[in-house]
């Protein structure tokens, strides 16, 4: 369940198209909290109706394991996922109920037709 | 019962506090802010809650061993550190040495995308991270209501605020929160629902062009508090607050007595000078010899080795000190001894409020025992007459308390009536000299008079006074028949009467010679009639001789002719007896 991050996706053009990782996402939850535990279930299962499994990285970050993680992606709301690559950088807040928002969250650009 | 608990608990001990190291809130919030509690410093763009905060987390790192934590959703951590540099504060260095953590939070709406329920847990992971990597006391949160324009869902952000100020207060961490003056309300998101322990409101306002802040403290539960608007400053120095005025007049009196510099004049104040902390206006009409006046007291008041700060608003310092050498007044001795500390600043050139803060500081570092300010009308021309009368009040106040004697120069204009003073500030005063030019007979002369002086008995004399090379000199006064004379008049009346005396002497002297010559010719008489009569008397007694010897003669002659007729010699010797 817990990638890597990509660190050597360079360039946009090489992350959205010659990688097969278009997608990196970080989910950001505070301990296991129902709430969190309803973003990850959420997440995996949009994740598995709407990508394949080559086509994105997804790392879960527990903030309260990792409380110095927080900065870096300014993370303020729990839970919050992150769309790091492609960029310009998505954040999805809360418990991703509502999976057609957190479809235009992560594509609103087309990121994801494009990686397609 | 328990009413009598309620009542101890509003002691104003029993509230701990925090102390600001602020120059000023200190004192009109009677120790600081609530420690452990959450304080709201609100206010418009510009009015200096930033700094407020900033300065409460970094001084209390610096100046109380309580290391801060700033969270900054506005401002990044660059641009503060940058900001309060020029302040003198090396936030870097607080940094490094782990007294203060600074972390900037940024929030933009356009990358959030919200889809059901959520909380701001990763804000307090932060700050509790952020708090044990110090060991925070203090926190400072710039702009919280920054949150409102990142999270749409109001009712999710309101809970979480509320938790927020909740977990600060059971963590013990006294924190001030920043706000936007909202409409109607004093803050634009109505956080000061949540905080109801202290809420401090600033505000920044522009009369004629010239900038005033003011500080007021809405809120403060469970102590008393200043309630008046204080104005403060933000310089080179940090924020500094002026507390109006004490409530209680409860200064320190002394009995000593200190010299004006004229001796003349501390015979007119009851012999002996002013009191030691008392406070003095000189007002006069222009050219009456205010400035001498008081660089007089300044020069007397280095020369006992008692530090003067003499504040000019109306001549440069290097003009003041020019004009004075003329009457023999040599100010720049004192300065570079470092007993005379001369400062001059256009009036203009702040609003009233700067000239008190800026004075205030000045008394701060220098530490004067006496200050002359030359003069305080000026001000006027900056802005309205009860400002400066309360400004007046607030530094004669200060300087009271401290038992600094205060000296100061009124400009009266001509036509005005000379003992209304334009600041109205009489009552405050304790000894006030007037001088005025008395005009007569084609010429001004310049006189004083001690109007009051509270505590001693002065003089109700007029006394003219000439400026010479010497200094100030009071001249004996001129009273006589014709009244006190001043001037040219007072010159020729005695010339008058010298005159007189003169003409009468010399009467005197001729009476005297008549007298003389009188006796004289007595004593001639009196010789010619004793010559005349011993050559009487010396007749006389030829003619007596003669006579006797003409007797003789006869009796001889009757003697011879009885013994020529030689009769009885007894009958010749019994003739001769008849």
């Amino acid at each position: 369940m817990k990638g890597k991050k990509p660190k050597n996706a360079s360039t946009r053009s090489k992350a959205s198209k010659a990688s097969k990782e278009a997608f990196t996402l970080r989910l950001y939850i505070a301990g296991q909290t129902p709430r969190s535990l309803a973003a990850l279930s959420n997440l995996k299962r949009i994740c598995s109706e709407h990508f394949d499994g080559d086509q994105y990285r997804l790392e879960v970050i527990d903030l309260v394991k990792h409380p110095q993680l927080a900065h870096e992606d300014n993370i303020l709301a729990i839970p919050t996922l992150v769309r790091s690559l492609p960029v310009p950088i998505r954040k999805i807040i809360g418990d991703l109920s509502n999976t057609d928002r957190v479809l235009v969250g992560l594509d609103s650009d087309g990121a994801l037709r494009r990686a397609k | 019962m328990a009413k009598r608990t309620e009542r101890t608990g509003l002691h104003p001990t029993s509230l701990p506090k925090a102390r600001t190291g602020i120059p000023g809130l200190d004192e009109v919030s009677f120790g600081g802010l609530p420690r452990g509690r959450t304080t709201i410093v609100c206010g418009g763009p510009g009015c200096g809650k930033t700094m407020l905060g900033l300065e409460f987390v970094v001084r209390g790192a610096i100046e109380f061993n309580e290391p801060g934590v700033v969270l900054a959703f506005e401002e990044t951590v660059a641009e503060m550190t940058r900001n309060v540099a020029s302040l003198g504060f090396d936030l870097d260095d607080l940094v490094r040495r782990k007294k203060l953590f600074m972390e900037y939070v940024h929030i933009e709406p356009r990358e959030i995308q919200e889809t059901g329920e959520y909380d701001l847990e990763g804000l307090f992971i932060r700050l509790q991270q952020a708090v044990k990597t110090v060991g925070a006391k203090r926190v400072m949160l710039d702009t919280l209501e920054a949150l409102f324009s990142g999270f749409p869902n109001e009712g999710i952000l309101r809970a979480e605020i509320r938790r927020l100020f909740r977990w600060l207060k059971d963590r013990n961490l006294t924190t001030v929160v920043t706000a936007e003056k909202g409409e109607g309300t004093l803050t634009r998101h109505g956080l000061e629902e949540y905080v109801s322990d202290c809420v401090i409101l600033l505000d920044h306002r522009i009369n004629d062009q010239v900038s005033t802040r003011r500080m007021r403290i809405v809120k403060y539960r469970g102590t008393r508090h200043g309630a008046d608007e204080y104005p403060f400053l933000i310089d080179e120095e940090g924020i500094s607050v002026l507390p109006i005025t004490s409530m209680e007049l409860k200064h320190r009196v002394s009995n000593q007595r200190i010299s004006s510099g004229v001796p003349d004049l501390d015979v007119m104040l009851g012999g002996k000078g002013f009191y030691r902390g008392s406070s003095v206006m000189l007002s006069g009409t222009a050219g009456s010899g205010k400035t001498t006046l008081s660089s007089t007291f300044a020069e007397a008041s280095a020369r006992r080795g008692e530090r003067c700060l003499y504040i000019g608003l109306e001549e440069s310092n290097l003009q003041v000190a020019r004009n004075m050498k003329s009457v023999g007044i040599d100010l720049d001795t004192w300065v570079r001894k470092g007993l005379l500390i001369h400062e001059a600043w256009r009036p203009t050139q702040y609003g009233v409020e700067m000239h008190l803060l800026r004075i205030h500081k000045l008394i701060a570092k220098v530490k004067p025992r006496t200050v002359v300010i030359d003069p305080v009308s000026n001000l006027i021309n900056t802005t309205t007459e009860r400002e400066v009368q309360s400004m007046l009040t607030r530094l004669i106040d200060f300087l009271k308390s401290a038992q600094i004697t205060f000296l100061f120069t009124s400009l009266t204009h001509g036509g005005a009536a000379l003992e209304a003073t334009d600041e109205g500030i009489s009552s405050l005063i304790d000894t006030w000299i007037l001088l005025r030019d008395v005009e007569l007979n084609g010429e001004r002369n310049r006189v004083l008079h001690v109007l009051k002086s509270r505590g001693m008995a002065h003089s109700n004399q007029l006394r003219e006074f000439s400026l010479s090379r010497r200094g100030i000199q009071l001249l004996q006064p001129y009273i006589g028949p014709a009244g006190v004379l001043t001037g040219t008049s007072r010159l020729s009346q005695e010339a008058q009467e010298r005159a007189n005396a003169v003409s009468r002497q010399q009467d005197i002297d001729r009476k005297r010679e008549e007298i003389e010559r009188k006796r004289r010719a007595l004593q001639a008489q009196i010789d010619v009639l004793k010559t005349e009569f011993s050559a009487e008397e010396t007749g006389l007694e030829r003619d007596l001789q003669e006579f006797q010897k003409a007797q003789e003669q006869v009796q001889l002659n009757r003697a011879q002719m009885a013994r020529s007729r030689g009769s009885d010699s007894r009958a010749a010797k019994t003739g001769s007896t008849k």
